[in-house]
């Protein structure tokens, strides 16, 4: 069911700069939707339109069908966790949870029993009479969360939550929220990152945004194995996906590319006789190449190489220096540096792209 | 290695010197005058405070008992009896019976008197007059001498300045009326320029900017220039002189001031706060109330003792808007200038009455500069 619906939404400053345009998005109830993209994409701009904190400029958001454009935030049903945490320092941990519920006027007793259902969810039980100053920079981010829960929103909007903790507790923070949806499946969220590995790990739905607008919306393995375009193929996986020009020399149920420097690439993607002689760039993810023995797609000299124990990522340059390739070979690959290795892919996951869309 | 962080440079030492003169250099006219408050006119007038805990010494003409109270005693006739008067020690270090020659006999020692007869003064101050023949005249004998004045230190004056129930210095009126100008014309302009700031800070209407730009050009308007306008305008409006007139005058020049810091302190709360309050669902006056105003207490606490210290030291504002002929509403700063002329040579009431008015914006500094330091954001964002 659809539960937020964006149509033509575009936003735009008053000196005229157009961050965003003509965004058109369903999300669906119990979703967790990813919004990536690079940095100034407007990804936090789209959510925080969402959350009324940002008027739209032009198009209709929706929730639960009636249109959100106008209201205040408070009455959107939502509840945003910031990537700062912005906790009332001077309120302790259960009056930051309390003081959405205060200002609603709810019943002292129905205000406790929410912030210590929230507070167990969140193993905050300890902490409920300290200062955010008080708290380590995961706990405060757990209240951030346990603020948004107490008001119990239809959604959930998360602005990087993760991004000022330290590596090995955003990896833990991430598994709770992971939970937490779980814990929740009809609630909705909607989470911005600029992290693949939380897009990828915690979405049912990515949304990359790019240029203005949307990329492409899909699963984390739909955007993983069947790029829309150049963009999108690139930006998810990492390191990014490998294009090589080429032009297609054969089609049909295979396709035979030759690339302009000189090997040769066959992809399972199947195409039409037009398609013969379109000129096209042939992408493979580092992860899917492999040392080839007669047969090859791509001749380079290794220039560095990293080893990582559980695989080696190889920095290739071709003889003519024109292009730098990486590719990501399993096991230990030292003795590869400064040789010239020949590189091939399973045609299963070879992507081609002609005018920087896919072809499926 | 001087660069090194956290090694001592000779930076820190100048700071730690120039801290520690302007320390003294405040202190020492503040202790002078809170000494100077508990001494006597008489221990003021042997030397300065900084000696208020030394003995003094002060010569003392003193006389014996008249003749008429003369015995006679084995053929000699007799005057004893003590020097000092009931109730009061005397220290005697020398002593002499002619005014050229004050220290001609220590405590003990006997001297002749120019007019027959010897005498004796013990340290304490009793004495033994003897001679053959009758003492004649109407007064006791003339001595000189020099006495130690131990230090002495007494409530008096504070009760003559602020409780005397004649209340002829009137300090202690001029104190209420003070309280009574200062208190309302420090609340006041932080009430308005509370929810001034928080609007040019945090709310969205047309002209913000420029409004901001309009307050911060009040700042430089001299007072002066307002003053006469100002006062036409209280007698034609009927608020006349009195205590409304001076709160509105106190109120209308603090408030540029407290408007630009206020808001300059609120505009650099963290956004996000006050974005997520909005999205609980609070409104402005809550967000205000519940959020700004405890947030920003430093900013208040900073403004209310810069408000509260130059309305209580202020005279012509006062003199202005406030102070008529009736007498009754002189302020303290207007009675301690009335005093220097009338009281000129009495320092130890001036002195009382000095520290009355200091002390209070002392209090009121003391127990609020806590809040200028502390920072009150820590772990709300990072």
């Amino acid at each position: 069911m659809t539960q937020l619906k964006l149509s033509n939404i575009d936003k735009s400053y008053g000196n005229g700069v157009c961050v965003l345009k003509d965004i058109n998005l369903d999300i669906n109830s119990g979703e967790l939707l990813v919004f990536v993209g690079p940095s100034g994409c407007g990804k936090s701009t789209l959510l925080r339109m969402i959350a009324g904190l940002e008027t739209i400029t032009a198009g209709e958001l929706q929730i639960n069908g009636q249109s959100m454009n106008d209201m205040p935030p408070s009455k959107r049903g939502i509840a945003m966790v910031f990537q700062s945490y912005a906790l009332y320092p001077h309120l302790t941990v259960r009056e930051n949870m309390a003081f959405a519920l205060k200002i609603a006027k709810q019943s002292p007793a129905q205000i406790d029993a929410a912030v210590d259902n929230a507070a167990k969810k969140l193993q905050l039980e300890d902490y409920l009479d300290r200062l955010p100053k008080a708290l380590s920079g995961g706990q405060r981010q757990r209240v951030a969360i346990g603020r948004a829960i107490v008001r119990d929103p239809q959604v959930f909007l998360f602005d990087e939550p993760l991004s000022n903790l330290d590596a090995a507790l955003r990896v833990a923070t991430r598994i709770e929220i992971a939970r937490l949806k779980e814990s929740m499946p009809d609630r909705t969220m909607i989470y911005v990152t600029h992290d693949q590995v939380e897009a990828m790990t915690l979405a049912t739905r990515i949304v990359v945004l790019a240029d203005k607008g949307i990329a492409q919306v899909g699963t984390p393995l739909e955007l993983y194995n069947t790029p829309a375009n150049e963009f999108v193929a690139q930006f998810i996986g990492s390191p990014a996906m490998n294009l090589m020009p080429g032009k297609i020399v054969a089609t049909g149920e295979q396709t035979t590319v030759h690339l302009d420097a000189g090997g040769v690439a066959i992809s399972n993607i199947s195409t039409i006789d037009a398609d013969a002689g379109k000129v096209v760039n042939v992408g493979v993810r580092p992860e899917d190449l492999m040392l080839a023995s007669g047969e090859f797609m791509l001749e380079a000299k290794v220039d560095i190489t990293e080893a990582l124990g559980e695989y080696t990522l190889l920095y290739l340059q071709q003889t003519d220096g024109a292009e730098n390739f990486i590719a990501k070979l399993s096991g230990t690959h030292k003795e590869l540096r400064d040789q010239t290795i020949q590189l091939m892919a399973n045609p299963g996951k070879v992507h081609l792209f002609h005018e920087g869309l896919g072809m499926h | 290695m001087d660069n090194i962080a956290g090694s001592k440079s000779s930076l820190r030492w100048a700071v730690h010197l120039s801290v520690a003169f302007l320390v003294v250099l405040w202190l020492i006219p503040t202790v002078g005058l809170l000494v100077s408050s508990f001494r006597t006119t008489d221990q003021i007038s042997t030397g300065g405070w900084w000696r208020a805990l030394m003995t003094a010494e002060h010569n003392l003409i003193l006389r014996t008992a008249p003749p008429s109270t003369q015995t006679q005693i084995n053929g000699k006739y007799v005057v004893t009896g003590s020097l000092a008067k009931s109730g009061t020690d005397l220290d005697i270090r020398v002593w002499g019976v002619s005014s050229r020659a004050i220290d001609d006999y220590t405590p003990g020692a006997t001297a002749k008197l120019s007019k027959g007869g010897e005498i004796t003064v013990s340290k304490d101050g009793h004495y033994r007059m003897e001679h053959t023949l009758p003492f004649t005249g109407k007064r006791g004998t003339r001595i000189f001498l020099s006495s130690a004045l131990p230090p002495e230190f007494t409530l008096d004056n504070y009760h003559k300045v602020l409780f005397d129930p004649k209340n002829v210095e009137g300090m202690g009126q001029a104190f209420l009326t003070t309280m009574i100008v200062t208190i309302p014309a420090t609340i006041i302009p932080i009430l308005i320029a509370a929810f001034a700031a928080y609007a040019l800070a945090w709310m969205q209407f047309p002209g913000r900017a420029l409004l901001v730009a309009f307050i911060v050009g009040l700042l430089v308007v001299p007072l002066q220039l307002a003053l006469i306008p100002l006062l036409k305008l209280h007698l034609n409006i009927g608020i006349g002189k009195g205590f409304i007139g001076v709160w509105l005058a106190h109120t209308a020049f603090g408030m540029p001031l407290a408007i630009y810091l206020l808001r300059n302190y609120m505009v650099g709360l963290p956004k996000d706060i006050i974005e997520n309050a909005r999205i609980d669902g609070a409104t402005d006056f809550q967000i205000f109330m519940k959020l700004i105003v405890p947030l920003s207490f430093p900013a208040l606490a900073a403004f209310s003792i810069f408000q509260f210290l130059w309305t209580w030291n202020d005279l012509l504002v006062a003199k202005v808007f406030l102070i008529d002929s009736s007498g009754q509403t002189v302020v303290m700063t207007a009675k301690l200038v009335e005093m220097l002329g009338t009281r000129g040579g009495n320092w130890e009431i001036l002195a009382t009455s000095a520290f009355v008015s200091i002390v209070v914006p002392l209090l009121v500094f003391f127990s609020l500069q806590k809040y200028l330091v502390r920072g009150l954001l820590a772990g709300s964002v990072k």
